[in-house]
């Protein structure tokens, strides 16, 4: 019975906390500016399905798809296990589903025990990837030292989690097998069975490391849910909106601002009246200029590190990297996210995205080819927050680099780029 | 075109030239080369002349948006005053901008890149290899510009085009949806790269070198220019030579 309450309360808190904390990135993403998502739900449907759920993406690098498949497949499909630890917590049962489930039960446990297994061996190979290997994916400006713990702390609960399941198992298996309280013969335990014979064969020690791996594998659990909000293993959960609200049209497409068409229009004809508008930036300073889409993108983020790795200019020594461009907006807008927190809603500082966190070489280093947002295995998009950044730059500060400004000045007066009269437009059809 | 209309007649199609196409000497060719197909198979065309002007497109990705929608907007004024219905652009920059961000302003064409189109009398058997200069067994690659690949997933439309010349077609190791940029795009064409350790051109030109092939083919103004500096820089002048699909078409047609 004390059991029972001190689990439910655990629960209790460990939920309330998670709900807290999500709650503050929800808020936090409802900062940016509004953007139209909502659009031909079944084929966001359909591409949330594709790319979150069927990890379409993934594909491109065939081990590190395998290895995320084992962990991700673990992920989901242990949670049934986890449901019925749940209800034991709650109700003070054991293995409760083995009755209903009757010989799919034999069948699940040992599933589950192949897929820790199978995790085990992807989270150390993952590990040695990082740390032995120093893939140079994994390496770069923004790969701090927080990241790169990040990485490595949910590899490291992983296993233990996973390890704790199967010593738990093998415990059990082995109470079963000596027949001892209320361990009835229940599950196959294809993996765990082989850790078995190291484990003492009294039956109080038994009883004493089934419960403790009982225990802690399910508060690990709820640990690690509350660790998700702090951390870039997030995407488990963003990964899936973030693909539903996916931009649907073609990359090459860049939104036209509706608050310049207004301007253009007033200005090419003086009869028209623009609608009242509310006074805002054109283009992006801070985080808030961005839109929510953006934002959430940048809580979606789990630094893989695929769009700075085929990124052209980041390919030849320059320092734009569009992974960093995710962080630096996540962090910048976690950071505003704390000063409302700490001073309400009107919370102003001396900072902004662009210069105290994303610089202008940067951003003017983009060749606005799309490799980022087409290697995105959860569809990110860093260009859109780079040309925001541009827009700042040109619309409201007039601070593009000088040869930029003459580009802009020879299409304003001659029609072209270059500086070439519109009236030689032809001359190409006279010679041959 | 204005004289078209003086005469009350009406072109199958508009040839938008592009800024490139109308003033840089080797996109002339391409220019010129595009015109040669068009009147080989008898397609009524016309182009603007002087009363082209540029997109917006380098404007728009420099994030000078005023700009673009000027450029735009006035250029939605004139072709909806010849009531022009379907354009073939000779640069995936124009053919991006005119076909997707120009119908949020009002104009709405239909929009092909001059690749599509060679596809598609390739198709109707209008356009074949035969009469001209023969490629046969030639290492042909084939770079994917942005704005056709990922921009607008035209991948097969210019490969068709080489397809048909029964030469030795190898692809970059980088190509399709995972090609590397030639590094104009995004205004980059206009101003000096950022510090880095290697021109993006370069980068692209050494994928271009392992593939062995000794003929490139492209299909946009910019990366002509920066894959010919390219191979400038690696002093390949001799063994590579950089060429649109359309002039490919054109000689392989002997037109």
């Amino acid at each position: 019975m004390t059991g029972q309450i001190v689990f439910i309360l655990i629960l209790a808190v460990a939920v309330w906390l998670f709900s807290k904390n999500v709650g503050k990135i929800r808020r936090n993403i409802r900062l940016g500016r509004d953007t139209n998502r909502s659009d031909n739900p079944a084929l966001r449907w359909k591409t949330m399905a594709k790319v979150a759920l069927g990890q379409s993406k993934m594909g491109r690098r065939p081990f590190a798809a395998l290895m995320h498949l084992f962990i991700y497949a673990g992920f989901v499909i242990i949670n049934i296990e986890v449901l019925e630890i749940l209800i034991d917590g709650v109700f003070g049962t054991h293995r409760i589903f083995s009755k209903p489930f009757g010989g799919v039960y034999d069948l699940l446990i040992g599933g589950f025990e192949l897929l820790a297994l199978l995790v085990l061996v992807a989270c150390f190979a993952f590990l040695s990837r990082r740390n032995i290997g120093r893939l140079k994916r994994f390496t770069g400006v923004e790969m701090t030292a927080w990241p790169r713990s990040d990485a490595n702390y949910i590899l490291f609960i992983e296993i233990l989690l996973m390890s704790a399941f199967l010593t738990m198992n093998a415990a059990d298996h082995k109470l079963q097998l000596l027949q001892f309280g209320h361990y009835i013969k229940a599950g196959s335990f294809p993996v765990s069975s082989l850790i078995g014979p190291l484990l003492p064969n009294n039956t109080a020690i038994l009883e004493v490391i089934e419960r403790g791996c009982w225990w802690f594998h399910i508060i690990g659990i709820l640990a690690f849910l509350n660790y998700l909000p702090y951390s870039k293993h997030f995407h488990i959960l963003l990964a899936f909106p973030n693909t539903y609200y996916s931009n649907l049209n073609p990359k090459g497409e860049f939104s036209n601002m509706p608050s310049v068409t207004n301007e253009v229009k007033a200005m090419l004809d003086p009869s028209f009246v623009p609608p009242p508008a509310e006074a805002a930036r054109f283009g992006a300073k801070d985080a808030t200029d961005l839109t929510w889409k953006n934002l959430m993108e940048a809580y979606t983020c789990t630094e893989c590190g695929r769009c700075t790795s085929v990124c052209p200019a980041n390919q030849t020594g320059k320092l734009l990297s569009p992974r960093k461009i995710m962080m630096d907006t996540r962090d910048r807008i976690s950071e505003i996210g704390k000063g409302i927190d700490k001073n309400g809603q009107d919370f102003k500082d001396d900072k902004s995205l662009l210069d105290n966190y994303i610089s202008r070489e940067e951003i003017w280093a983009c060749t606005t080819c799309n490799a980022c947002t087409d290697a995105c295995p959860v569809n990110i998009n860093p260009l859109e927050i780079i040309v925001e950044l541009r827009r700042y730059a040109v619309m409201e500060e007039s601070q593009a680099p000088a040869s930029l400004n003459n580009m802009f000045g020879n299409v304003e007066n001659n029609g072209a780029p270059w500086k070439y009269p519109a009236a030689d437009r032809l001359n190409w059809s006279k010679e041959s | 075109m204005a004289e078209m209309a003086a005469q009350g007649k009406e072109p199958e199609i508009l040839f938008w030239v592009g800024c490139a196409g109308s003033f840089d000497e080797r996109a002339q060719r391409i220019t010129r080369d595009i015109c040669k197909i068009l009147h080989h198979v008898g397609i009524g065309f016309a182009v603007l002349g002087t009363e082209e002007s540029c997109t917006g497109d380098p404007a728009k990705r420099a994030g000078n948006e005023f700009l673009f929608q000027m450029q735009a907007m006035v250029n939605i004024q004139v072709l909806d005053a010849y009531n022009i219905k379907k354009i073939v652009t000779g640069c995936p920059h124009c053919f991006n901008t005119i076909k997707n961000e120009y119908p949020g302003l009002g104009g709405n064409y239909e929009v092909i890149h001059h690749t599509q189109l060679i596809q598609q009398l390739i198709d109707e058997g209008k356009l074949k290899a035969e009469g001209g200069e023969s490629f046969k067994g030639k290492r042909i690659t084939y770079h994917d510009p942005c704005y056709l690949g990922r921009g607008n997933d035209v991948y097969e439309s210019p490969r068709e085009a080489l397809e048909i010349l029964d030469a030795d077609l190898v692809e970059l190791k980088r190509c399709k949806s995972n090609g590397l940029c030639c590094g104009a795009g995004g205004a980059q064409m206009f101003k000096e790269p950022e510090r880095g350790v290697k021109e993006i051109n370069i980068e692209r030109i050494e994928d271009v070198l392992e593939s062995k092939a000794t003929v490139v083919a492209s299909a946009c103004p910019y990366c002509m220019t920066m894959l010919r500096d390219g191979v400038k820089g690696k002093e390949k002048e001799q063994e590579i030579e950089v060429l649109d699909i359309a002039e490919i078409t054109v000689r392989a047609n002997g037109l």
